[in-house]
Parts: C-alpha cells; structure tokens; sequence
C-alpha cells in the first residue's frame, strides 16, 4: 500500500489569515466555523452541569444559594440546546459533507450558508450576555406566567438569543432541502443517496416547519414582558396552557432535530464498519420521514398534568406511541446489518455500539412517560431528565462524537491517536450510564426535577451520578486534546482510511474547495461492500 | 494523484450545455435553469417557515377569539372599517403591479420592470401611511395595550360611553377590560409583524428595482424579480386573511 | 425545457387584470357579507372568500399553476402542518368542558 501523502491543496489552504474565513463562503469551512463555535457552547454548558452536580452531591443544598441553582440549570438546558445540541450534527456534520456525499461544489446558497453562522453567533452573544448580567431562571422552557409576568431575570436577552440563533437553524434546514432537491449530481436519484443526506432531509423539514412555531411564541412572551401585553398571563386574561402547547410544538419535534441527524451517522458507521449494505435501505430512509412527521403530532405527551383535558391527553398518549415504530424500524434494521457483517471495533464504532445501548433505554423509558397513568407519577421527576438525557445525549452526543470521530479523517485528512479515542469512547459510554442510570432510579421513588435539596436518603444515587458525571467529562475532554494533536501530529490518513464506499470518501482529504476535481458520473447504489469492492479498497 | 487546485469556470458542465456562461450564473450551479430552480424552491421553503409562523398567531387568535367572542366583537367594531377597507385595495393593487413587474423582466421589458416595481413601492408606502394613521387612532384611544390601555376611554372621553357595555354583553366592565385587551394585543402584533414584513418588502423592492435599472435582469435571469414577488404576495395573502378577522367580526 | 428562458410560464396581461378584478369584487362582497346576520355563518363565509382569495393570488400571481409538483407540494405542506397545529390544540380545548371544566374567563 502506498504511504498517503499530506495534500498540499485543499480547502484549508485556500486562503489564510482570519479574514478568509470569517468571510468563507466554502461550506466545509463554515462547517469548521460551527465546529468551534458550538464545541465553546457545550463546554460552557458542561460548566453548568458541573455545578448542578456539585451542588447535588449533599442534600443540603448548602453550595448555591437556591436561586442561584435555579439559573444553572436553566442556562445548562438553554445552552446545550439550543446552542449546542440543535446545530451539532447538521451544521458541522452536515454542513460538511451533504455537498461531497451528493456530487455538489457547495450548498445551493453559500452566502445564506455563513449568514446562519454568523445569526448563531448573535443569538450566542445574547445568551452569553444574560449570562454575564445575571443569568435567568426560567428553565429552559420559558414557561409562562413566570418567565413572561413574574421572573425578575434577564428573560428577554436569553428568549431574543434562542429567537435569533432559530433563525440561523431555519436556514440551514431551508440550504439542505434545496441542495438536496437541486444540487445532486447527474444520476444520483433519491434511493442512492447516504441515508445521512434522508436523516437531514427529514430534519430540515422539521426545522422550517417548527421553529418559525416557536419563533412567534417567543415573540408574544416578549410583547408580552416589554410592552405589557397580556397574551399568556391569566391575570390579563391569557392563557399559559397555550404558552406550553406552542412550545412543544416545536421543541417536540426539535428532539428529533438533535437525533434524527445522530441516526444518520449511525447508518453510516454501521455500514462501514460490517461491510455491509444497510438492511432495508428504504425503510430506514422512509423512517427518518416518518419521524418528522410523528414528531409534529405528539407534543402535549408533555402537558399531561398541565391542565390539558383527559381525553386530548389520551389522543396523544395514544399517538406518542407511534414513533416508536419508525425509531424501532432503525434500531431493527441496523441489528440486521450488523448480523453476520465483518465487524469492527475503531473509535467511531465504538461510539455506534455504545449509541445502541443508551438509544435503546432511551426510547424504551420514553414509552412510559408516554403512558398517561405512568406520566402522572413520573412526571418532572428525575425519571424525565434521565429519559431525555438517555436520547439527547446518550444518543445524539454519541451519534455527533462518532461522527466526528469518523469523519475527521475526511475534514482534517489526519488521523487521531487510536488508543485515546477507544478508551475515551468507553469512558464516555461508561460515565454516562453511571450519571443518568441512577437518575431513573431517583425519578421513580419521587424525586423531583429542578431543586437543589433533597431528602437525605437520595444522597447515595445522587453522588454515583456526580461521579458518573466526572468520568463522563474527562471523556468529553479526552477527544479535545488528541483531536487537537492530530491537526499537526497525526498520521496523514489518505483518502479513505476506513474503505467505507460513500461518495465522499472519493475525494482527497482533506477534500478540495470544490470537493471534486470533476463530477463523478459512475455512482454506485449507496453502501456497495460487495466483496470485489472490499478487496479493492484492501480492507480484508 | 494529482492536487491541482482546479477553478469552477474551468471544470466542464455537469450537464453538457455548451452554450457560454450567463454572467449570473454562480460558479456552484452548473446551469441557469438550476440556479433559477434552487433559488425559488429556496424561496417557497422560506415561505413555509412564514406560513407556520403566523400560523401560531392565528391558533392564538382563535383561541380567544372562542374563549372571549363578545369583547372580540366590541373590539372590532371600535376599530375603523375604512381605512382598512383602502388598505386591501392598495395591497391587493401592488400585488398587481408587482406581478406585472415580474411578468415584464420575463418578457424582457426593462423599462416596464422597473416602474411596475416601483408602482409597487408606492401603494406598499400609501399601506404603510395608513396603518401608521390607524396606529395614532389607537394610541389616542387608548386601545394600546400596557398601562395605558382603557377600553372605555375613548367612548368616556367623547361622553357617550357611560351605557357601555352596549346590548346583549354579559360581560363586566372589568372583564371587558381584560379581554379587549388580548384582542388588542393581537392586533398589534398580528398587524406589527404584517407590517414589518411590508417594510422588509419595501426594502427589497428598492434593491431590486435599482437592480433592474441597472439593466442586471433579462428574460433569462429575473430569478430575483420572481422572489421578490413571491414574497410579496405571500405578504398579501396574510392581510386577506387579517383583514375579516380584525376588522369584520360581528359588524352586523 | 429550454434554457434560454428557462421555461418559464408567461401569462397573458389579461389573466392579471381578471384575477385583480376577481380579487376587488370578493374584498367588496367580505365586507358586505359582514353586515348581514348570517349567525353562526359570518365567520365561515368571511374565511371562505379570504380562501378564494388566497388561493387566487398562489395560483395565480405566484404561478403555482404553472409550476413543479415540488412547488405545490411545498404549498401544501405547509398548509397540513397548519391544520396539525390547529386541529390538536383545539382538540384540547373543545374537550374543555366535558369533564365540567370552567374555561378561564368565562
């Protein structure tokens, strides 16, 4: 095998200094843009949880004063959200390779492509600026009257930062679906794409159609706070309920906005680390539909105990149900898959296999707080939080990290250190089920989300999670530093260091600012691991 | 393998028309035609998120408007017909205008192009005029809501309010307070957004129409004309539908 | 398709001309309608003609006649996603008062 040989012309040569990139119109870039810039949110947003588990490892409640808690939590969930969760995978992930995985020199419409970075870094400004003011202690989910009549906190910064940096999500969904529809190359239909290109399709749906939802909601809280309208008040005749139904339209919805792209990598990974086509390709493909669309028509699951009347809420406990059969046809169809593959265990796969096993929790504990007698008892305990953790991070964060970890070959063209990136996914993967798996188990004797004390005989599973929580960080901080490294230390890693079959792996890495010196026009059926394909990829 | 860094205009077009490049043509499109697709398609998805987007007003509206049907009707009947009357005429008129604009940079009538749009900028800013004068109305009526807000304000002032509530409301006066203030609220946020939007328009439409002064459109690059008329128009269609709702409840 | 005008529909002056004139009489007729009692009908009848309306000036002024199934998808889903949110938030409250629940303000 010849030695791969470090590109000496790529997208990251074209063009130096800061200015080249601040006003880079190369999606590959502004997909480095993001990259930064959420990694510094969720770093952020890790500090917040840092203290929320400080906080808990003695039921006193004797580190924050309780108001002080209060704006942790909330500035956590804000954070992490909305500025980390929410663009994680597409607009890293996605921004990056959707063009190279379809054919395309860039995103249909470049310039709307850094104008969403640049609204991301203004709504982020906002945030960080009610922070530094003070904080606020809403929740993350602003709910009225409190955060439109009552709270004394910086309300309105923090609702214009999540309003404006929406706006940077709705145009990265409205540059995916056109690049999708218009950009692909000349033969790549519909049923040859990557599935990572269906999962963000879907997910650009949900983004156009839910967050102008939750835009106009924030809009009326603000009329609402600065001029005195009464609109979800009910001193003023307003109705809060409202407020939540809104709310969870989009951020319903917006759940699947932070995973549905997470099971996009996860297609990809499995696929190429079992050498194998993806089992029931169009299924798959479909469920990814399938579940933006469920998604919409199942958000009062959160407002069952909130005033909504019985027999709405059994319409959609009933509905709630439903997208269990598209996430299940996924999780099916990737058992599948790897049954009987040629399996492997590098640091991407490793973060697909941990992935399996928190999806699964995940998904299956959110059937019970689908369950309308079930919800009432396990509502806003810790049940909640360890349920969502178990999606949003257990699922998406692995899907984000192993994706990252399985492109960053392909975006860097260098390889990180094995060994720190296997033990880093076992420690992720073990740290997380040490912090949220006793969550269930607090949730379920009763107790309660968001407060600072707790009766003293919770201490014990509350300091395995602040333990858990420990373990979980260092593995978070562990792919930063041999990440870092690889940028000027790692093995160059040649075009296709995984042999895995998807167009993007065609061009030199790093790829071109054009991704691809002419057009491929001979393009396979996605995921071709036949065995003449294997062997010339010297993968066997 | 070779690295040569290699520049769009060189590379052949992926689909095979030999004809010579139109200057607009973006170097990431390999034709005019998909530039011209991917950007309306771009368009009518921005157009989606909009609907959606008043689309949670509207629940919000209706809403209250079921939970509080006679302050909405009182609410109503203080607002002034006319004035909104004319408002639907001159913005149905420079939906008009604008897709006559539109139909001219297709037909390659420059001139023609630029003046419609600019026919459309005039009867945006006569709307515009309008609400700003319904806006004072209201301000001196005290039907803005916040501390200010009376209800009964105006009628009291101009002494023929002191048998209000009128027929038939079973409401109290306080309750009448209350909900005839959510009504207001509505109605200025549902007209403030609409009229946002207009201005935003406006501004577009100024762009554009210097753009095509400049001679920057032909019959096969007007792609911008076309959004902006898109826009315009989707515009329009919220104020068809504010109007009956704001305006016309309960007239009879 | 031809590329030199990108196959773009132009309609004729007139279809303009017809739909504003359409457009003017059903704005007149909305505000007549709002003078008769017609009951529980009012508001039916006044969103059924800003329907019209609207589905004039997309068909229409936006060319959505003449365009790509893509385009009228686009229009439609939006319009489905519309009625999801209204539909399911009033299914709540139309519910409201079956279970001698007392609406607020009322």
């Amino acid at each position: 095998m010849e030695t791969p040989v470090y590109p000496a012309h790529n997208y990251l040569t074209n063009g130096h200094g800061l200015k080249s990139w601040l006003l880079t119109k190369d999606h590959k870039r502004i997909a480095i843009l993001y990259l930064i810039s959420i990694s510094a949110f969720f770093f952020l947003g890790g500090l917040f949880a840092v203290g929320i588990r400080l906080e808990l490892t003695t039921p006193q409640g004797d580190l924050f004063q309780p108001d002080t808690y209060n704006k942790f939590f909330t500035l956590h969930g804000v954070i992490m959200v909305f500025f980390f969760l929410i663009p994680s995978v597409p607009a890293v992930l996605g921004n990056f390779l959707i063009p190279p995985m379809i054919g395309a020199k860039d995103l249909a419409f470049p310039r709307i492509n850094l104008l969403s970075w640049y609204i991301y870094v203004v709504g982020g400004i906002f945030t960080l600026f009610a922070i530094v003011a003070g904080g606020v202690d809403t929740g993350w989910t602003f709910y009225t009257p409190y955060s439109a009549a009552s709270s004394s906190t910086n309300v309105v910064p923090t609702a214009l930062g999540v309003f404006i940096s929406g706006f940077s999500s709705i145009l990265t969904g409205l540059n995916f679906i056109v690049t999708i529809h218009r950009m692909r190359a000349p033969g790549l239909h519909w049923f040859k794409l990557p599935l990572f290109v269906w999962a963000h399709y879907a997910t650009s749906l949900i983004q156009v159609l839910g967050t102008p939802v939750v835009a106009i909601t924030i809009v009326m809280v603000f009329a609402e706070r600065a001029f005195g309208f009464g609109i979800f008040d009910p001193q003023r005749g307003g109705d809060p309920v409202l407020f939540q139904h809104l709310f969870w339209f989009y951020s319903h919805p917006a759940v699947y906005i932070m995973i549905l792209p997470a099971l996009g990598v996860i297609s990809e990974i499995v696929s190429t680390f079992s050498r194998k086509r993806i089992f029931g390709y169009s299924f798959v493909a479909f469920s990814s539909l399938a579940i933006a669309v469920f998604g919409f028509i199942v958000w009062a699951h959160h407002m069952f105990v909130a005033g909504i009347t019985v027999y709405a809420a059994m319409v959609f406990s009933f509905l709630s149900f439903s997208v269990a059969i598209p996430s299940a046809v996924k999780v099916f169809n990737w058992s599948a898959t790897l049954h009987r593959g040629s399996l492997s265990f590098e640091a991407p796969m490793l973060y697909v296999y941990g992935f399996f096993g928190l999806f699964l929790i995940g998904g299956l504990t959110g059937l019970f707080l689908a369950t309308l007698g079930t919800d009432i008892h396990l509502h806003d305990t810790y049940f909640v939080v360890a349920h969502f953790h178990y999606i949003m991070v257990g699922g998406a964060i692995m899907g984000y990290l192993g994706g990252v970890h399985f492109w960053w070959p392909k975006m860097i063209g260098r390889m990180y250190s094995e060994f720190w990136s296997r033990i880093s996914a076992i420690l992720v993967f073990v740290g997380f089920n040490l912090t949220f798996f006793p969550q269930f188990v607090l949730g379920y004797m009763g107790m309660p989300r968001r407060y600072h004390m707790y009766p003293d005989e919770f201490q014990v599973l509350n300091v395995l999670s602040s333990g858990g929580a420990a373990v979980l960080g260092l593995g978070y901080l562990l792919p930063v530093i041999y990440l870092l490294y690889s940028l000027k230390y790692g093995e160059v890693a040649g075009n296709n260091p995984w042999g895995a079959s998807g167009l993007e792996w065609r061009t030199q890495s790093p790829p071109l600012t054009e991704n691809f010196l002419e057009v491929p026009t001979d393009i396979p059926e996605a995921y071709e691991y036949t065995p003449k394909v294997v062997r010339e990829a010297k993968l066997v | 393998m070779s690295n040569g860094y290699a520049h769009a205009e060189g590379a052949p077009s992926m689909h095979g028309h030999d004809h010579a490049h139109h200057p607009a043509l973006q170097h990431h499109f390999s034709t005019m035609s998909q530039q011209r697709e991917a950007g309306v398609l771009g368009m009518w998805v921005f157009l989606l998120t909009e609907v959606l987007f008043f689309g949670g007003l509207f629940i919000t509206y209706t809403l209250y408007r079921m939970w509080y049907y006679e302050a909405f009707a009182l609410a109503s009947k203080s607002i002034e017909i006319v004035p909104g009357l004319i408002n639907t005429v001159v913005l149905i008129g420079s939906s008009l205008t604008m897709a006559l604009s539109v139909r001219s940079a297709q037909t390659n009538q420059r001139k023609a192009t630029v003046n419609w749009l600019i026919a459309t900028i005039i009867l945006g800013s006569v709307f515009l005029g309008i609400k700003v004068y319904e806006y004072a109305l209201k301000f001196e009526h005290h039907h803005v809501p916040g501390a200010t807000f009376d209800f009964f304000g105006h009628a009291e002032a101009s002494g023929e309010g002191h048998e209000a509530p009128a027929e038939g409301v079973t409401m109290g006066r306080d309750q009448i307070q209350r909900t005839t203030q959510i009504f207001f609220s509505l109605y200025f946020v549902m007209t403030g957004l609409h009229a946002l939007h207009m201005i935003v328009g406006i501004v577009i439409l100024f762009i554009i129409a210097w753009m095509a002064h400049k001679g920057r459109f032909d019959s096969e690059y007007h792609a911008p004309v076309e959004m902006t008329g898109l826009y315009w128009h989707f515009v329009d269609i919220v104020w068809i539908f504010l109007f009956p709702l704001l305006y016309l409840v309960e007239r009879h | 398709m031809s590329s030199g005008h990108s196959g773009v529909h132009v309609s004729p002056l007139s279809t303009y001309l017809s739909i504003f004139a359409a457009l003017m009489v059903l704005s007149a007729i909305t505000v007549g309608a709002a003078f008769v009692n017609l009951g529980a009908f009012n508001p039916i009848v006044a969103l059924a003609i800003a329907g019209v309306k609207a589905t004039l000036v997309i068909l229409f002024f936006m060319h959505v006649k003449y365009s790509s199934r893509l385009t009228k998808l686009t229009v439609v889903l939006s319009l489905f996603f519309v009625a999801i949110l209204f539909a399911e938030t009033l299914m709540d409250y139309a519910t409201r008062g079956w279970l001698n629940y007392t609406p607020m303000g009322q």
